[in-house]
């Protein structure tokens, strides 16, 4: 019993870094409509600017505010020369678009910084703390605090705010927003620049955990599935999501791997992925739009 | 101003269509001129060029034409290329290995249609969701069958770590080893497949697959069964794609094992088109010259202007930065890809002349 | 003597709540032209979209060719020989004139994908003869012109025809014209309607349109159904609704 309650809290640990990877789509999404791939590019491209900075000798703190600056500036150049001339092009045709910008922006990235593999050290100590009949690492536990005090937060920025409010009246309807008024240029700059700080995070807390390398921009795959369930327009969808995703990965993982002989986590969530599709086609979360002809 | 034109009206007597035949025959004999010249090629080509260049474009080419005829013409976007693929050459290879008795052909064929048959199943989620809810679910297919390869050894006659390799290739007495042999099985195989295809698109099945792309509820409501479009249109795509991942298995690379034909090579089949021209068989043969050509190029730049001092590794990122560079500017001014570029240089020269 | 193609026994319909149809019952004679009519909102579009199965009525009983249909999908109504135009024309926006054309034979076609990917069997006969209905319907709308223009590049009023004649080359029994005439001038309203009376006494399909201009529908239906918020406020022969005082409050009486 104590063995699947520390597979299941395991699971929901990476569950919530799996939801906070989404949350960069989320709000991406609700903001400009598009799947933005290349937020995975984006993850890569903060840890390694910020292990870069830092192997050079500079500040943990000024690390970051660099990494922060970079990151926002390349969001926003996204949004600016990608992004806006394909206003009002099928969501698929964003998609690639957003598949070829990864290509540029991890391209790049390696280009500049190297494709070796980094160690990364948050200063968080990587050792296993007794929790009742449970053994937990505390890395995990801090990184899905950290995760989830970022989930709370963005939550409520996005709730409370001016600029929250706006960005629900874009997503219920582009026209009306207009119309009262809400400067959109203002609200998808804000918004694309908090997904580059979303993926820096991700990429510091994913980046201390395997290291920094190529194999980072794979966590978009894994935010796929966690959206597909969730719902793309929902940041509690994406929560739900993450956790449904991480403790049902590490479970099939331990129970269902040895029965059908070998790792399952490659494929496991996208096959419980479309599962959910096909019961719920716009996700646990999202609305179902009325077709017109 | 009352119609008065009676329905009995005799077709094809348009200004229009008699100005376009000339251009349809020009095509024509240019078309001939280029198959006549692909097999004379071997004569004067050396290995390298057959080797590296040709028989890889040619294969790329029929990725890119299978994957065409499912996201160009039906709208449905797919990530299960490389799946495709990989079924086609694992079964390609049973077929082979089990049934020698099979001619070549029939095996590439049979083993198509094993990779359709997947294509359909993978196109199933199709019929109750769209845009990139299905890709993801192609992508969920992708990751699936990769695995299972991997997984279960009977599928390539329990070879260490999955790789599967080319028996002797051989037709109706000749041997197809030798890099002429190979070029010759690929560019037959890719004229008769583009032949088929070329039909297809123009029958009433390719309009009602770009019917269901340009407008699907429209589709249903003037009688194109929609659901039978979209699940023909993945099974003939994964056909076509099962094909050319045989012969990208044994006419191309010899040895494979599952990771020839991972997600990256979804991505890479989908830039074809995308480079090419979603929607144009011409496309296809384009963008998949682009997809091949550029790497050599690119290396060959680099090789006379560093001088060496440039790793793989480097230009494989300079080589990403150019194509992802490439997808976006091609995405916001010329959608229909490079087909749409060279068609309208086509029509400026015809009319000059 | 009466002979229904098509009867409306209180269907209704809401979205979220809202009633888009109230209990709405009403008749169509084969072989009539019978035009809906209301303002914007009164549920016009909501009412064909029940018809060819594109939405569902939540209760109510439609009779079509005296079958009853409590839940008809798009595909079914098409191969039953209903037909429809769209609002927005909705046409397949890459594809030329001919090819839109040659897809609304669709529901004709008795020839298998093999055959389509081999040319062999039936296939050529049936290309051929798809080719000539289409012609002739191209020819009928005064479109051969156009022929092999591709339809997104087409001005607004020709692409209305296009829809119309991809509507009607299938032949169908029954024709819902979802604002056929929108968008147009006073010369292409004429040449619309001329062409929807002759494909009325040409191929004998009843015709179910909606139209906001008065002057139109008086010219060419033989029969008004009068909507307002969704409730049927009019039915009758259209010099009987010019009159009827209920329609006159509703809607002829107020601008919009």
């Amino acid at each position: 019993m104590s063995f699947f309650l520390e597979t299941l809290a395991g699971g929901l640990l990476a569950g919530v870094m799996y939801a906070l990877v989404a949350i960069g789509f989320v709000l991406v999404y609700k903001a400009s409509g598009v799947f933005n791939f290349a937020q995975g590019a984006m993850v890569l491209c903060a840890a390694l600017t910020f292990v870069t900075l830092r192997e050079r000798g500079i500040d943990l703190w000024l690390s970051g505010l660099i990494t922060l600056a970079i990151l926002v500036a390349l969001a926003v150049a996204v949004e600016r020369v990608v992004l806006r001339p394909l206003a009002n092009r099928p969501q698929i045709t964003l998609f690639m678009a957003t598949l070829g910008l990864s290509y540029v922006i991890e391209g790049t990235s390696q280009l500049l910084m190297g494709a070796s593999v980094h160690e990364l050290d948050l200063g968080i100590p990587d050792t296993p703390i007794e929790l009742g009949p449970i053994q937990l690492s505390q890395f995990d536990l801090a990184a899905a605090a950290t995760a989830g005090a970022l989930v709370i937060a963005l939550s409520l920025f996005f709730d409370r705010t001016r600029i929250g409010l706006s960005l629900r009246a874009v997503a219920d309807d582009p026209g009306a927003a207009l119309s009262i008024g809400i400067r959109l240029q203002t609200l998808w700059a804000v918004v694309w620049a908090v997904a580059g700080f979303v993926a820096l995070v991700a990429g510091l807390l994913w980046g201390a955990r395997q290291g920094v390398q190529f194999s980072l921009t794979f966590v978009v795959l894994k935010a796929l599935p966690v959206l597909i369930i969730g719902g793309f327009t929902s940041i509690a969808g994406a929560v739900v999501g993450g956790l449904i995703v991480g403790a049902s990965d590490s479970l099939a993982e331990i129970y269902l791997g040895p029965l059908l002989g070998g790792s399952v986590s490659t494929w496991f969530a996208y096959v419980l992925a479309v599962a959910f599709l096909l019961a719920r086609p716009a996700g646990l979360f999202g609305e179902r739009a009325i077709e017109r002809v | 101003m009352p119609p008065v034109a009676s329905v009995s009206a005799l077709p094809g007597a348009h200004p229009v269509r008699r100005a376009l035949v000339p251009t349809l025959s020009a095509r024509a004999t240019m078309l001939a001129i280029l198959v006549t010249t692909a097999f004379a090629v071997p004569a004067v080509a050396s290995d390298y060029w057959l080797n590296a260049i040709l028989i890889p474009f040619l294969i790329m080419a029929l990725a890119g034409l299978g994957l065409n005829l499912t996201m160009g013409y039906a709208g449905q976007a797919s990530l299960g290329t490389g799946a495709f693929m990989a079924a086609g050459a694992y079964a390609t290879y049973n077929l082979l290995l089990r049934v020698p008795e099979l001619p070549l052909p029939a095996s590439l064929v049979l083993g198509g249609l094993v990779a359709g048959l997947v294509g359909l199943v993978v196109g199933l989620p199709s019929l109750r969701i769209k845009g990139f809810y299905l890709v993801a679910t192609t992508l969920a297919a992708q990751f699936l069958i990769e695995w299972v390869l991997n997984q279960y050894p009977w599928f390539s006659n329990y070879a260490s770590s999955s790789t599967i390799s080319a028996p002797r290739l051989a037709l109706a007495g000749y041997d197809l080893s030798r890099p002429g042999g190979r070029y010759l099985l690929t560019l037959g195989t890719v004229i008769l497949v583009t032949a088929v295809a070329w039909r297809l698109v123009r029958s009433q099945t390719g309009r009602s697959w770009m019917a269901v792309r340009d407008m699907d509820t429209a589709a249903a409501v003037i009688g194109i069964p929609v659901a039978q479009a979209k699940l023909k249109a993945f099974f003939v795509g994964a056909t076509v794609c099962g094909i050319a991942g045989a012969l990208w298995a044994f006419a191309y690379l010899g040895t494979v094992d599952a990771r020839s034909f991972d997600l990256d090579r979804s991505f890479q089949v989908m830039f074809v088109i995308i480079i090419g021209g979603m929607g144009s068989l011409a496309g296809s043969f384009i963008g998949a010259a682009f997809i091949v050509l550029l790497p050599i190029l690119l290396s060959h730049v680099a090789g006379i202007v560093f001088g060496g001092a440039i790793d793989g590794g480097q230009l494989q990122n300079l080589q990403h930065i150019l194509f992802g560079g490439l997808i976006v500017w091609l995405l916001i001014h010329e959608p229909d890809g490079l087909s749409a570029l060279a068609s309208r240089l086509w029509h400026r020269l015809a009319a000059r002349t | 003597m009466p002979d229904p193609i098509l009867e409306l026994t209180d269907v209704s319909l809401a979205f979220k709540g809202i009633k888009a149809i109230n209990a709405l019952s009403f008749t169509v004679e084969r072989g009539e032209i019978c035009a809906l009519i209301g303002p914007n909102g009164a549920g016009k579009s909501s009412l064909l979209n029940i018809l060819n199965g594109v939405y569902r009525a939540d209760s109510g009983e439609v009779v079509f060719e005296g079958e009853r249909f409590a839940r008809i999908r798009p595909l079914q109504a098409a191969r039953r020989g209903i037909g429809r135009t769209f609002q927005h024309a909705a046409l397949f926006g890459k594809l030329s004139v001919l090819d839109n054309v040659l897809a609304g034979l669709t529901r004709h076609s008795r020839t298998t994908l093999a055959e389509h990917a081999f040319g062999v069997f039936r296939d050529r006969a049936e290309t051929a003869e798809f080719r000539d209905r289409a012609e002739a319907i191209l020819a009928f709308l005064d479109l051969s012109a156009h022929r092999d223009a591709i339809v997104a590049t087409l001005s607004y009023g020709v692409q209305k025809r296009v829809d119309l004649a991809r509507a009607l080359v299938g032949r169908p029994t029954l024709l819902l014209l979802d604002e056929p005439m929108a968008g147009m001038n006073q010369d292409e309203k004429r040449a619309m309607s001329g062409f929807i009376a002759q494909a009325r006494a040409e191929f004998g399909t009843t015709i179910v349109l909606i139209e906001h201009d008065i002057g139109v529908i008086m010219d060419l239906s033989d029969h008004v159904v009068v909507l307002d918020y969704g409730r049927k406020v009019g039915d009758g022969t259209p010099a009987a609704i010019r009159t009827d005082p209920a329609v006159i409050a509703a809607y002829l009486g107020t601008p919009h």
